[in-house]
């Protein structure tokens, strides 16, 4: 007898191809769309990487390998010597700088926020999760408008210091990488509770009760029993939030003040007045590039993790 | 008796979640408060008024950028949650198949990418074509906002396909009703709250859309979150509060229906 669901007999072998037909006929849409306007776009920027820059923007179809070259070095325009670019790599060093800060600051304000959540009866939970999703789906420009106008120098927190005599003069606090920072964590939050949440959700409190038993401290229960327990969670957020950080663009922006740019500004500035094509397509390909080792580095540790916690 | 040991408790933890959601909420609550101030100040509270509303609302830069995000969005989310339905159904319905893995990575590319190196990436692509057609419509930012709410839509209706109990789309089959019967009958009744999910995320998602909207746009072709953040380099009026508020309200109202919507039972 012949077992007609084996893929070599002819008849499977009928319906299999009928229905792969059907699926990239499904597919076909969404992937020409995507290949239109997001994988396409992306190969067109590399090759722009490698072009000579035109003289009111745009670019000249020659190719160079200039623009690679001004990403961290700079030929001095009298004596030709090379030297490291002390203005990109000082504001490249402050994205990462300022998204490491955020992404520790958010974990400090996150994980605590998580586990209160996550400890609260099962009706309850829904409710504080609807108060951190709600700004996460609250337009970015708004919230860090929102900051703004509570740290700006005529704005509500230093009106009310000085109202209350604590200060005589306003606190510059607004464009300074302080309150880049403080808008970024602000923004970025929601983004490190979500997943934290979800894997202190699962987590199983008769472990945490059987440390106590054992006459663990409580700092000894959380470092050795709920840490690593929920620490794939703790892992995905820090991503989700580390990888929009530096490829930040809006709240530098707007609390920045012009002078504390990010590595987002300095790309756009070469579309702007910089008018060179060419560098700004080979520092957007150098941000995606430190994106997807640090995407890389995490499916890594998250793959490592995934079989010892089930 | 003696307090019993909470075993949940961690010293500090309640405080700092406390802190934590009073710094989340205040400085949306301030900038709604202000919205309603009837003064120029946006720190200084003068009293009750409804002027920067109505001031907005006849601010004709306001009302064209208002159009215009809700037609962008309007198109975006229909199309972006159609091509979705297709995709999810191609890559639930089916086994594992050869290049699934790249598909995946096409899907889910925009929510990868920084946002500011799609928005690049566009404004080279779309220049390119600018020269070449001379068209500066409208499309180019419908299709860009498309792209980005694919994975948006895409994923809630996947989550709704895959929770679905074949049983009810085999029996069909069974009794020879053709595979486009059997989704029109069967599978998407199921589907909708899956789909209205999706397309209202991907409508909020394509209406807060700043960084790709603001390089993808030709001249005059503001919609609200780029016309509020050229105005937040010059004077800033209570009027960007209450054009946030409005939108805020939009993003609440839709974040709750989403949520009861995900909860509707297969």
């Amino acid at each position: 007898m012949t077992d007609i669901s084996h893929p070599a007999t002819p008849l499977a072998n009928d319906v299999e191809k009928r229905a792969s037909r059907v699926r990239w006929l499904l597919l076909a849409p969404v992937l020409l769309v995507l290949l239109f306007a997001a994988s396409g776009p992306l190969l067109i920027t590399l090759v722009y990487s490698i072009l000579t820059p035109g003289e009111y923007g745009g670019v000249i179809w020659q190719p160079s390998a200039d623009a690679w070259f001004n990403v961290i070095l700079q030929r001095d325009i009298f004596d030709d010597t090379l030297s490291w670019s002390d203005a990109h790599l000082s504001i490249f060093w402050r994205s990462v700088k300022l998204s490491l800060m955020t992404t520790v600051g958010c974990i400090v304000f996150g994980f605590p926020t998580a586990y209160f959540i996550a400890t609260r009866p099962k009706h309850q939970r829904d409710m504080w999760m609807l108060l951190i999703i709600i700004p996460f789906w609250t337009n970015i420009l708004i919230r860090t408008f929102a900051v703004v106008e509570l740290i700006r120098n005529e704005g509500t927190l230093n009106t009310l210091l000085m109202w209350t005599g604590i200060i005589d003069e306003p606190i510059q606090m607004l464009f300074t990488e302080f309150s880049i920072l403080v808008g970024m964590i602000y923004v970025y939050l929601p983004l490190m509770v979500l997943p934290m949440y979800a894997s202190m959700e699962r987590l199983d409190f008769s472990l945490v009760e059987a440390g106590y038993d054992l006459y663990a401290t409580r700092m000894r229960v959380l470092k050795r029993i709920i840490l690593p327990l929920v620490k794939p969670g703790v892992i995905a957020g820090s991503i989700l939030v580390f990888v929009p950080s530096l490829g930040a663009y809006v709240t530098p922006r707007v609390m920045g003040g012009g002078n504390q740019l990010m590595i987002g500004n300095l790309i756009e500035l070469q579309f702007g007045q910089g008018r060179n094509w060419p560098l700004g397509a080979a520092l957007s390909i150098t941000l995606l590039a430190i994106v997807m080792v640090a995407l890389m580095a995490y499916v890594r540790t998250a793959g490592d993790e995934a079989p010892r916690h089930g | 008796m003696a307090k019993r040991f909470d075993i949940q408790h961690m010293p500090g933890f309640k405080t700092i979640a406390a802190v934590t959601f009073v710094l989340l909420y205040m400085p949306i609550f301030l900038l709604v408060i202000y919205s309603f101030n009837s003064g120029t100040s946006i720190a200084i509270w003068e009293g009750f008024s409804w002027r920067w509303y109505v001031s907005a609302w006849d601010n004709q830069q306001v009302q064209e950028a208002t159009v215009r995000s809700l037609v962008i969005a309007f198109w975006a989310s229909g199309i972006s949650t159609t091509l979705a339905v297709l995709a999810a159904l191609a890559t639930t319905r089916t086994r594992k198949f050869k290049g699934q893995s790249v598909v995946f990575a096409m899907i889910n590319q925009p929510l990868m990418v920084p946002e500011i190196v799609t928005a690049v990436a566009l404004l080279i692509f779309f220049a390119m074509i600018k020269v070449a057609t001379g068209y500066t419509g409208l499309l180019y930012l419908i299709i860009a906002h498309t792209a980005f709410c694919i994975p948006f839509a895409y994923l809630p209706i996947r989550a709704r396909l895959i929770g679905m109990d074949l049983a009810l789309e085999q029996a069909a089959a069974d009794l020879y009703a053709p595979p486009f019967r059997v989704f029109t009958r069967i599978t998407l009744p199921q589907l909708w709250p899956g789909i209205l999910a999706g397309a209202m995320l991907a409508f909020v998602i394509s209406l807060d859309d700043v960084v790709i909207t603001e390089f993808v746009k030709s001249a005059g072709q503001d919609t609200l979150p780029t016309y509020m953040l050229g105005q937040l380099r010059r004077v800033v009026t209570p009027e960007v509060n209450a054009i946030s508020t409005v939108l805020l309200g939009i993003s609440v109202t839709m974040v709750v229906a989403f949520t009861a919507l995900s909860k509707l039972k297969t």
